[in-house]
């Protein structure tokens, strides 16, 4: 009896620390991006921040423009996402419901480009957008994020979609629908849940790159979230208000897609294992 | 998928006419149609640029002295295997592995454990360990960078608290320290992907094998060693391939808190080979780095479906 207790006691206390390990880091740094400058500027003495102030936010947005980036963001990541998903989708379907050959090949090859190492296409492909004038454009960070998204999602969908019986198709195809027909009307509706937790999965792996952005893009008017925030580091007097606030700012919504998709993002995560 | 012998029910849309494909056929044609352009869009973006490497790492090609671009046969592989700097980066980055991953995955099991119970606040756990995950690493490295100053930061705050030296000057400028908060940054991204995967694992272990173990008389410690690891075996080593391969090719964290140092006693080889594109502009040499990079990744890939062939098949 007792020692069911001290159990429950002790499983609390881990729980606990769980949570605080996970959430800590974010609270201080609300904390800090909440501080006043004065505060910022002498060593930590106290829990609770020294003057609350919203200047650093106001800041962040007046000062370093940091719309700019979220909207660069926002557009790379979402149209990494869309012709990922799409591209992925057709594919998924093919290699879980028609008689192809070579399906295990594909399958494999998918899998193999998931290893690739990023570092490895940093040089070519900047050579080859360089001969091309891309530098500095959306292109030249949408086509790289495909190495990291398409496979993801190819893999997941492929995944979901073998779960979907095939038989509500067959029956469709046998009253004569056409595949098009069978895919837009029965097919579509509900695979749609799978689709939409490849496309979370894609997404955030887009939006948390820093590697190709650094390479590619030199114009600050075209970094993204990760490099606009990198390179506040860079100026020659150190913000730190402002990286507070720009880390919150960027952290927020994805805190947000968290906490209200958790059971897909984690059954995209553990389906067929995937590389995160 | 076995497709069905359709072609047997009667109907218009089945029956095969003269100088018509078969049902199946057309299938298949739509099938192949279907997955062509996902594979030449990854080929395109990610095959060419590995060939391109390759030929790259043949030449001379420094981009600051075009002119000087030659073939230059195996001298750039010549210069990786007698360059000092770069298997120091290689050594650092094998004991960097080695320590984060382990720890990752002790520490993945734990929280595998307690998130397989069912208790009250278990959602919230859930998510909050999720988020961790999902937040970029360039700015878990920054978070973290900035709980080491003394400033922004909590850590010397908390030492103080506990009476315990530590100071700003310590952690980035000295070649061990400087480790330390590298590898809390990536124990705190990575432990929660790490724990997902083993909860997946976790919950596909019959609840008959714990029972009966408790009826011949285990104890919770051995019941962990004895069914639940044994059985978890492919699980945990699918989390160990992923985890070594994003440990070895740790970049954003190293570019984010120390840039490699102090001196280069926090750079590793994928920092080094950034270094040489980016930096020194050296593309033949570079290639040649990403090359042994790339024939790392593809030996952990290889055993990585190895495992999924034996584990009940190469399955989706």
């Amino acid at each position: 009896m007792s020692r069911g207790r001290a159990g429950r006691i002790g499983f609390a206390i881990l729980v606990g620390v769980i949570i605080v390990y996970s959430l800590l880091p974010f609270l201080w740094i609300l904390r800090s991006s909440l501080e006043s400058s004065a505060g910022l500027s002498q060593q930590t003495s106290t829990f609770w921040p020294i003057g609350i102030t919203l200047t650093h936010y106001r800041a962040l947005f007046t000062e370093e423009n940091f719309l700019r980036p979220l909207i660069n963001s926002i557009v790379v990541a979402g149209m990494t996402t869309v012709i990922a998903v799409v591209l992925g989708s057709l594919a998924a379907y093919a290699l879980s419901r028609l008689p192809i050959k070579g399906r295990m090949a594909v399958l494999g090859f998918v899998l193999l480009v998931s290893f690739f190492p990023q570092i490895g296409m940093v040089g070519p492909l900047f050579l080859v957008f360089r001969h091309l004038g891309w530098l500095d454009t959306y292109q030249s960070l949408i086509f790289p994020y495909l190495i990291l998204s398409l496979p993801i999602t190819t893999w997941i969908l492929t995944a979901f979609f073998a779960q979907i019986p095939i038989e509500i198709e067959e029956a469709s195809m046998v009253d004569g629908a056409s595949i098009a027909q069978t895919i837009g009307r029965i097919f579509v509706p509900l695979a749609l849940p799978g689709i939409f937790t490849a496309a979370i999965l894609g997404f955030l792996l887009s939006w948390n790159d820093l590697l190709f952005a650094l390479s590619f893009i030199h114009n600050p008017s075209m970094f993204t979230v990760p490099l606009a925030l990198v390179n506040f580091r860079s100026a020659f007097y150190i913000h730190y208000g402002q990286i507070d606030a720009g880390v919150v700012v960027a952290s927020i919504p994805i805190a947000l897609v968290v906490l209200f998709l958790q059971r897909r993002i984690e059954a995209g995560l553990t389906a067929g294992g995937v590389k995160g | 998928m076995a497709s069905k012998p359709v072609t047997r029910i009667p109907g218009r849309a089945f029956r095969p006419r003269p100088g018509h494909q078969t049902y199946t056929a057309r299938r298949a044609r739509v099938g192949y149609l279907f997955v062509l352009p996902a594979v030449i869009m990854l080929a395109l973006v990610s095959v060419y640029p590995l060939l391109y490497n390759a030929w790259l790492s043949l030449h001379h090609d420094v981009l600051t002295d075009p002119l000087a671009t030659h073939f230059s046969g195996l001298a750039n592989y010549h210069l990786l295997l007698t360059d000092s700097e770069f298997w120091g980066d290689f050594l650092r980055t094998l004991i960097f592995t080695v320590i984060s991953v382990a720890i990752e995955l002790v520490l993945g099991m734990v929280l595998a454990l307690v998130v397989s119970r069912k208790f009250r606040a278990r959602s919230l756990v859930r998510a909050s360990i999720l988020i961790p995950w999902a937040i970029p690493t360039a700015v878990s490295a920054m978070l973290w960078k900035m709980f080491f100053d003394q400033r922004t930061g909590f850590v010397d705050f908390f030492l103080g608290l506990l009476h315990l030296p530590g100071s700003h000057e310590v952690w980035f400028n000295s070649p061990f320290w400087a480790w330390l908060p590298i590898i809390l940054s990536d124990m705190w991204k990575n432990t929660p992907f790490v724990a997902l995967l083993l909860l997946a694992g976790l919950q596909g272990i019959p609840h008959e094998l714990y029972e009966s173990a408790r009826i011949d008389g285990a104890n919770a410690w051995q019941i962990f060693w004895r069914v639940t690891v044994p059985l978890m075996k492919p699980t945990i080593l699918v989390a160990l391939i992923f985890r070594t391969l994003s440990a070895l090719l740790i970049f954003d964290t190293i570019f984010v808190m120390t840039g490699g140092g102090p001196g280069i006693s926090t750079e590793v080889v994928s920092y080094y080979n950034w270094y040489q594109f980016m930096t020194s502009l050296n593309f033949g040499y570079g290639a040649a780095i990403s090359v042994g990079i790339t024939i790392i990744a593809m030996a952990l890939a290889f055993l990585y479906v190895r495992l999924m062939r034996q584990g009940g098949g190469f399955q989706v």
